[in-house]
C-alpha cells in the first residue's frame, strides 16, 4: 500500500492512489491533492462539486458518475471540464478524498 | 396457479424463458413473457455487416424459433412496471399481474444525447453498427468510399461489448487492405478510457495490437459535439479530430420503459445485486443482461453466465430461502483481429484479463490475449452456439463462474 505525506501526516492511498480512509479528509487536504493534480486553487465551484460528492457518497456509499454530477451538482458538463481538466468525476473524487468512480466496462 | 413474468425477449430473457418452461411445473406455474418486436437479432453479428462478411439474413430469425411450448408470449410495447403493486403496463393496454418478475430489457444506443451527433450527416458520413439499420448502411457506404479519415470514436461508458469497437478497427485494418487501398485509409481509435480496454494487462497488449497494425490512439478523449459542417468531433476540453467518415458508439441507455418505472440509475440501468442479480430493495424482481448496472461487461456471454446464476437464486426464493449462489462477474469475450484471427480474454469482478491458455473441454485450449486462428473460429462458431445451445438455454461446456486453469500472472 503507498502513501502520502501533508502536513506532516502520513495518509494512505488505495491502489488508484485515492485516499484509503475518508475519514483522513479535510479540506486542508483537499488543497494538496488538488495541487498534485494540477489545480492550483480551489475556487468556489471547486467546492461545491468537492461538497456535492462527500454528500452523495455518504448518501449512496458510492461516488457519483459524470452524469449523476452534471443533473444535480448544478455545475454543468462544460464548466466541470474546465474546473477539472481531463476526467472530472475521477479527478474530483480524488481531491475529495473519496475512491476512484465504480468504473464500467 | 404462480405467476412469472419475464420482460424482454432478446439473449436473457429467452435463456431464462426456456430454463424456467423446463424447470418449472406448469400446474403450479404460468410463465409469460412480453417483447415490442417479432424479430431476434444476433447482435454479435452487426459487428460483421461492414465488412460484408455477414448480411442481414444472416443475423435475424423470428424470436418465435426460440420459444417453447407452454408459455403465453405477448408481442407489445412495455409501458411501465408498478413494482409496489407487482404490476406491469403494457401499451397495448394490457395490466399483467406478477409474482415473481425478470427484467430482460437490455440496453440500446441513443445519439441524441451527444449534440450534432444525429445531425445532417447521420447515416451520411457519420454512422453507428450497434444497429442493424446502422452496420447496413454502413456497408453500403463502405463498397464505394475511395478513403480518407476514418474515426471511431466511444461517445462514454458503458457500452454493451466493450470489445466491439476494437474489432471494428481491426477489421477495418484488414478490410482496406484486402482491398488494396489500406494506404488511403486513417484509422483512429478514440476513446474515453484511459487505454485502448479498460483493464491495464489486456489494455496494454491490446494497445500494442493497435501500434502493430498501424492504428492511432487517442485516450481520456470525452466528446461534447459533431461539428457537422467543419466535419469534426469536438471534446468537452475543446480538442477537434476531423473525419471523412465517423463510426460513433453512441451513449448506451437502458430502455425508457425503466425511466418510467422509476427503476433506473442516470442511465436508465437498473440498480442490481453483483452477486444475487436481485434488484436492489425488491425481494420478488431480478434483472438480467445488458439493463442493469452491474460492473460487468454487457455481453451475450456474460448473460448466459448470469443465467445459471439467476436460475439457481430463483429456485432458492421460490422456496422461501435467501439466495445463495454468486455471480463473479465472469465474462469470455472472442476479439476478431482481422486477416481470419482473434484473441480471446477471460476475466471476472476481481481478476483482470490475463495471458495463458483457455482449456475447453473436447475444443480448447484456446490462447489468451494472443493472435490465433483457434479464436476466430471460436468467434464465427459463437453464432451457432448462440442459436442452438445458448438461447435454448442448453448446457454449454464453459463454467459460469471462471477458473484461473491456464492463466499467468
Ligand atoms: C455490435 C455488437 C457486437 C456484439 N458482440 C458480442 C460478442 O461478440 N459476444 C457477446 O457475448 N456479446 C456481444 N454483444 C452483446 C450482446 O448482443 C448483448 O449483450 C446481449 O444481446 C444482451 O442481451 P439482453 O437480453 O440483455 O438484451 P437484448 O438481447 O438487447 O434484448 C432486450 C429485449 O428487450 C426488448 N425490449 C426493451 N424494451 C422494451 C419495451 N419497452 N417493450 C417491449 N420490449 C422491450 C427488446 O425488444 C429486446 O428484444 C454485441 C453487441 C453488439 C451491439
Amino acid at each position: 500500500m503507498s502513501t502520502i505525506e501533508i502536513g506532516g501526516k502520513t495518509l494512505e492511498l488505495d491502489a488508484d492512489g485515492n485516499l484509503a480512509n475518508i475519514s483522513d479528509w479535510n479540506e486542508e487536504i483537499a488543497r494538496e491533492l488538488a495541487k498534485s493534480e494540477g489545480i492550483e486553487e480551489l475556487n468556489e465551484s471547486h467546492w461545491q462539486v468537492i461538497n456535492y460528492m462527500r454528500k452523495v457518497f455518504v448518501e449512496d456509499g458510492g461516488a457519483p458518475s459524470i452524469r449523476k454530477l452534471t443533473k444535480e451538482s448544478g455545475v454543468n458538463t462544460k464548466e466541470l471540464y474546465a474546473l477539472f481538466p481531463n476526467g472530472p468525476a475521477k479527478k474530483s473524487a480524488k481531491i475529495a478524498g473519496l475512491p476512484k468512480p465504480k468504473g464500467c466496462i | 396457479m404462480k405467476k412469472l413474468l419475464i420482460l424482454g425477449a432478446g439473449t436473457a430473457g429467452t435463456m431464462m424463458l426456456n430454463k424456467f418452461a423446463k424447470e418449472l411445473d406448469s400446474n403450479e406455474w404460468g410463465i409469460t413473457i412480453v417483447d415490442q418486436h417479432e424479430t431476434h437479432y444476433y447482435q454479435p453479428g452487426f459487428l460483421f455487416i461492414p465488412f460484408g462478411i455477414y448480411n442481414k439474413k444472416d443475423v435475424i430469425k423470428p424470436k418465435r424459433d426460440f420459444f417453447p411450448r407452454g408459455v403465453e408470449v405477448i408481442v407489445s410495447g412495455i409501458d411501465k412496471i408498478e413494482p409496489k403493486e407487482n404490476r406491469v403496463l403494457l401499451q397495448n393496454n394490457q395490466v399483467l399481474t406478477y409474482d415473481y418478475l425478470i427484467v430482460a430489457t437490455g440496453s440500446k444506443i441513443n445519439p441524441k444525447e451527444t449534440e450534432g451527433l444525429a445531425g445532417e450527416l447521420w447515416q451520411k458520413s457519420i454512422f453507428d453498427f450497434y444497429t442493424v439499420e446502422g452496420a447496413v448502411a454502413l456497408a453500403d457506404f463502405f463498397k464505394h468510399w475511395e478513403g480518407g479519415k476514418l474515426v471511431l470514436n466511444i461517445t462514454e461508458m458503458p457500452i454493451k461489448c466493450p470489445v466491439a469497437p476494437l474489432e471494428f478497427v481491426f477489421l477495418a485494418d484488414s478490410y482496406f487492405t484486402e482491398r488494396g487501398m489500406r494506404d488511403k485509409v486513417d484509422i483512429h481509435f478514440v476513446t474515453p478510457l484511459p487505454g485502448a480496454f479498460t483493464k491495464p494487462k489486456a489494455s496494454s497488449i491490446l494497445g500494442d495490437f493497435l501500434s502493430k497494425k498501424n492504428i492511432s490512439l487517442t485516450t481520456e478523449y470525452n466528446i461534447a459535439k459533431v461539428d457537422n459542417e467543419n466535419k469534426k468531433i469536438v471534446s468537452w476540453d475543446e480538442i477537434e479530430i476531423p473525419f471523412d467518415v465517423l463510426i460513433t458508439i453512441p451513449t448506451n441507455m437502458g430502455d425508457e420503459m425503466i425511466e418510467r418505472s422509476g427503476m433506473g440509475d442516470e442511465l436508465n440501468f437498473i440498480p442490481t445485486d453483483n452477486y444475487t442479480l436481485m434488484v436492489d430493495g425488491y425481494d420478488n424482481i431480478f434483472a438480467i443482461g445488458d439493463c442493469t448496472n452491474l460492473p460487468s461487461s454487457k455481453a451475450g456471454s456474460v448473460a448466459h453466465f448470469q443465467a445459471d446464476i439467476l436460475f439457481e437464486n430463483f429456485l432458492d426464493v421460490i422456496d422461501g430461502r435467501e439466495p445463495r449462489a454468486k455471480f463473479d462477474g465472469h465474462a469470455n469475450c472472442y476479439i476478431e483481429s482481422g486477416f481470419g484471427k482473434g484473441i480471446l480474454i477471460d476475466f471476472n469482478y476481481d481478476t483482470e484479463p490475463l495471458p495463458g491458455k483457455y482449456p475447453l473441454p473436447g475444443v480448447g485450449p484456446f490462447s489468451l490475449l494472443e493472435e490465433t486462428k483457434m479464436n476466430h473460429y471460436g468467434k464465427i462458431m459463437f453464432r451457432w452456439i448462440y442459436w442452438n445451445l445458448l438461447l435454448k438455454g442448453k448446457e454449454l461446456p464453459i463454467e459460469s463462474n471462471m477458473s484461473m486453469a491456464g492463466k499467468r500472472l
